[in-house]
């Protein structure tokens, strides 16, 4: 094979995608921050502030992107999950009181996991019954699939005003959670670390579910190609049903445990978050958990930087980011399939 | 021949070879349905002198060119965009910034709204080119983040958009109230059937027909050549590309004509309010409104948009008085007064969306008319 200068750019590509490739965007991303900062013990909280964000951001976008992957449906409706999740976590702490506040860290932990636990097992019944009634009549027609997520989520909007109301709701943040460790003269949130050890447990039981198992064979297979998947037998719609509900769930968990951050909620709680969801979705590629992961955590990163450094440029950056990788990769970073 | 006429006229000749005479019927309570509403809209002064109704008339008069603009997308040429009020905002701030500026004067409008509609077609252009190749789907997503974008930075960059507040400025003299077109033997402004002829009246003339000319240049264009090879597009993309035709630079001007449109809207808007800020102009609750207003029309229908404006708008504004009622009068019940509360009347709307999407996609005139909008 002769070397000549055509095809020098894709050696180099190659070369570069066998080191890691996009994986080392993050990477760069905070090298180039830190020159910008200067301070390396802010540069280390921001870091780790962008990494929960982006963890956070995460649980709610790989459930939207699997399901577009999976069944080819982009649920606009999804950041009602987000807020359901948000008010139902919320609502589970401020019941159980003096567990959450109490000096008890044991009871502290247990009455937060039960909220995000409540959380989740509401978007996965709310997911199931999602897809039975809203979306399974408008599979295969993208134009009225936008159209009833879209009118779904303006139902389950105004549901959420109808029982919560439109004033703010406070929330309970378990008292073992609060304040923050200083460590090496880097002080961290101790609800940051949590939201990112949570996070990363939720990528790497993903992850294996996906890649060790018959079901995530299905699944993937199923991502790639549908028709095959059916042809040779199986149900795909009981798959499409599970990611589903997986999916909402997902986004439940995440909502929750952006009440719990936030510390203040309100009904419109899932359509900010879902701006950035769509940029991490489409950043890190439809249909791919590590895609969905690498974007949440450019995302997070990108907007906690930014936020030190330029304060009113923090949304619009990420929209820079998204447009400049969308030049870069018109199909996002790591996309399962090209479609 | 009045307006409402012509409107009827420019929409019969839209698709003379397609029509089905079986459909007669339902054509003929479209059309009348549209001839009313265009010689509602053309009398209005005159009709329901009332500040509420000219209000409500004139929003009408402006959503009709917005929502019109938006079926060229979504009816016409199957694209979802979200970005429609960032174009609509664009048109209204650039007015409302050298309405602020300049003062009030037809140059400042003329420049302002200018430079509104050049920068939306840059941006359709700009996003159009960067992302109208990939799936409708990617492209909603694209838009949405677009517009949220837009609506950010239309409330932190305060120097300039007012932020929160918005702008409040005055308009030309010859719209104010107290400026007499003709006056009578009094010096006073003359007044026929009961409605003074002063300012107020030379405004909404303004936007009527200002509406009416871009409503008007809308037929036309899905008239054209250039409409039918947006048919073809939206109904097989693969084949319109095997055809000949581009789709790409198809979809990108129609996109960049949707702006030009969605932008003049603005101005309109802005002139009419003398307020401009996010809530009315940006908000996601317009992007909505104007989903549902088109998605109501009936897609792929010209008239449809004019139908749907005319049907949300009336709702929007007399539907929440008439939940109000329905609550008192069942407030002794237990949670009926909640869901008839009027701020929950989107609940309502939203659920007969859902039906509506399901159980009749092509929308009101699409039914009647017998030709559906869209796949």
């Amino acid at each position: 094979m002769t070397l000549n200068t055509a095809s020098l750019p894709a050696r180099i590509r190659a070369d570069i995608d066998r080191f890691g490739g996009v994986l080392w965007l993050p990477v760069l991303l905070a090298v180039i921050a830190l020159l910008l900062i200067g301070q390396p013990s802010t540069w280390a909280t921001l870091t780790i502030a962008g990494l929960a964000m982006g963890m956070m951001i995460f649980l709610m976008a790989s459930g939207l992107s699997l399901i577009f992957g999976l069944m080819d449906v982009l649920n606009f409706g999804h950041s009602a999950f987000v807020t359901a999740g948000a008010f139902i976590g919320a609502t589970v702490l401020a019941w159980l009181g003096f567990w959450v506040t109490g000096g008890n860290p044991a009871l502290n932990l247990a009455g937060l996991l039960l909220a995000i636990a409540a959380a989740t097992i509401f978007g996965a019944l709310a997911g199931w019954f999602f897809e039975r009634v809203v979306i399974r009549p408008v599979y295969q027609d993208h134009l009225r699939q936008i159209l009833i997520t879209v009118g779904a989520l303006i139902v389950a909007e105004e549901l959420v005003l109808l029982i919560w109301g439109g004033a703010p709701i406070p929330v309970p943040r378990p008292a073992v959670l609060t304040g923050s460790i200083v460590f090496a003269g880097v002080s961290v949130e101790i609800y940051r670390i949590f939201a990112f050890l949570l996070g990363i447990l939720v990528y790497v039981a993903m992850h294996l579910v996906l890649n060790r198992t018959r079901l995530g064979l299905l699944i993937r297979a199923g991502v790639e190609n549908r028709e095959m998947v059916e042809a040779l037998g199986f149900r795909v719609d009981r798959l499409f049903i599970l990611v589903f509900m997986a999916g909402s769930a997902l986004a439940a968990m995440g909502g929750a445990m952006w009440a719990g951050y936030q510390g203040l909620i309100t009904a419109a709680l899932g359509s900010e978050m879902m701006i950035l969801v769509f940029i991490v979705v489409i950043i890190g590629g439809l249909g791919s958990i590590q895609g969905s992961l690498l974007g949440a955590i450019l995302v997070g990163l990108m907007a906690n930087y930014v936020a030190f450094l330029v304060p009113k440029m923090a949304l619009a950056s990420n929209m820079l980011l998204m447009m400049a990788i969308l030049l870069w990769r018109p199909y996002g970073l790591l996309p399962a399939v090209k479609r | 021949m009045t307006m409402a006429h012509q409107h009827a006229a420019a929409a019969k000749t839209q698709r003379p070879s397609l029509t089905k005479t079986q459909n007669w019927p339902g054509r003929l309570v479209v059309y009348g349905a549209v001839a009313l509403i265009g010689l509602a809209l053309a009398f209005a002064p005159f009709l329901f002198p009332d500040v509420r109704s000219q209000e409500v008339a004139a929003r009408i008069c402006v959503f009709i060119v917005l929502v019109a603009s938006y079926d060229l997308l979504i009816g016409y040429t199957g694209i979802v965009s979200f970005a429609h009020t960032m174009f609509f905002g664009l048109g209204a701030y650039g007015t409302a910034m050298a309405l602020k500026t300049m003062g009030p004067g037809f140059e400042a409008i003329l420049l302002g709204g200018g430079a509104g509609v050049v920068a939306a077609l840059l941006l359709a252009l700009l996003i159009g080119l960067l992302s109208l190749r990939v799936k409708a789907i990617f492209f909603a997503m694209v838009t949405l983040s677009a517009a949220s974008v837009m609506m950010v930075l239309a409330s932190q960059l305060s120097d300039f958009t007012g932020g929160e507040d918005g702008i409040t400025y005055s308009i030309p003299k010859l719209f104010s109230p107290a400026t007499e077109l003709l006056t009578d033997a009094d010096g006073k402004a003359l007044r026929v059937f009961g409605v003074a002829l002063n300012g107020k009246l030379a405004l909404y003339y303004f936007v009527f027909l200002s509406a009416l000319a871009l409503f008007l240049t809308m037929t036309r264009i899905v008239a054209s050549p250039l409409g039918s090879v947006l048919k073809a597009i939206r109904e097989n993309e693969m084949r319109a590309e095997a055809i000949g035709y581009r789709v790409v630079f198809y979809r990108t001007t129609i996109f960049c004509i949707a702006a030009i449109m969605a932008a003049s809207a603005g101005i309109l808007r802005a002139v009419w309010l003398k307020y401009t800020g996010p809530e009315v102009v940006l908000s996601f609750d317009i992007m909505i409104d104007i989903l549902l207003m088109v998605v109501i029309g009936g897609m792929g229908t010209m008239l449809g948009a004019v139908i749907g404006v005319a049907l949300m708008t009336l709702a929007q504004y007399y539907l929440k008085d008439l939940m109000a009622l329905g609550a008192e009068a069942t407030a002794n019940l237990p949670v009926v007064p909640d869901l008839l509360n009027p701020e929950r009347w989107l609940l309502w709307l939203g659920l007969g969306f859902i039906l509506l999407v399901y159980f009749f996609p092509s929308g009101i005139a699409g039914t009647l008319m017998g030709k559906g909008g869209s796949k």
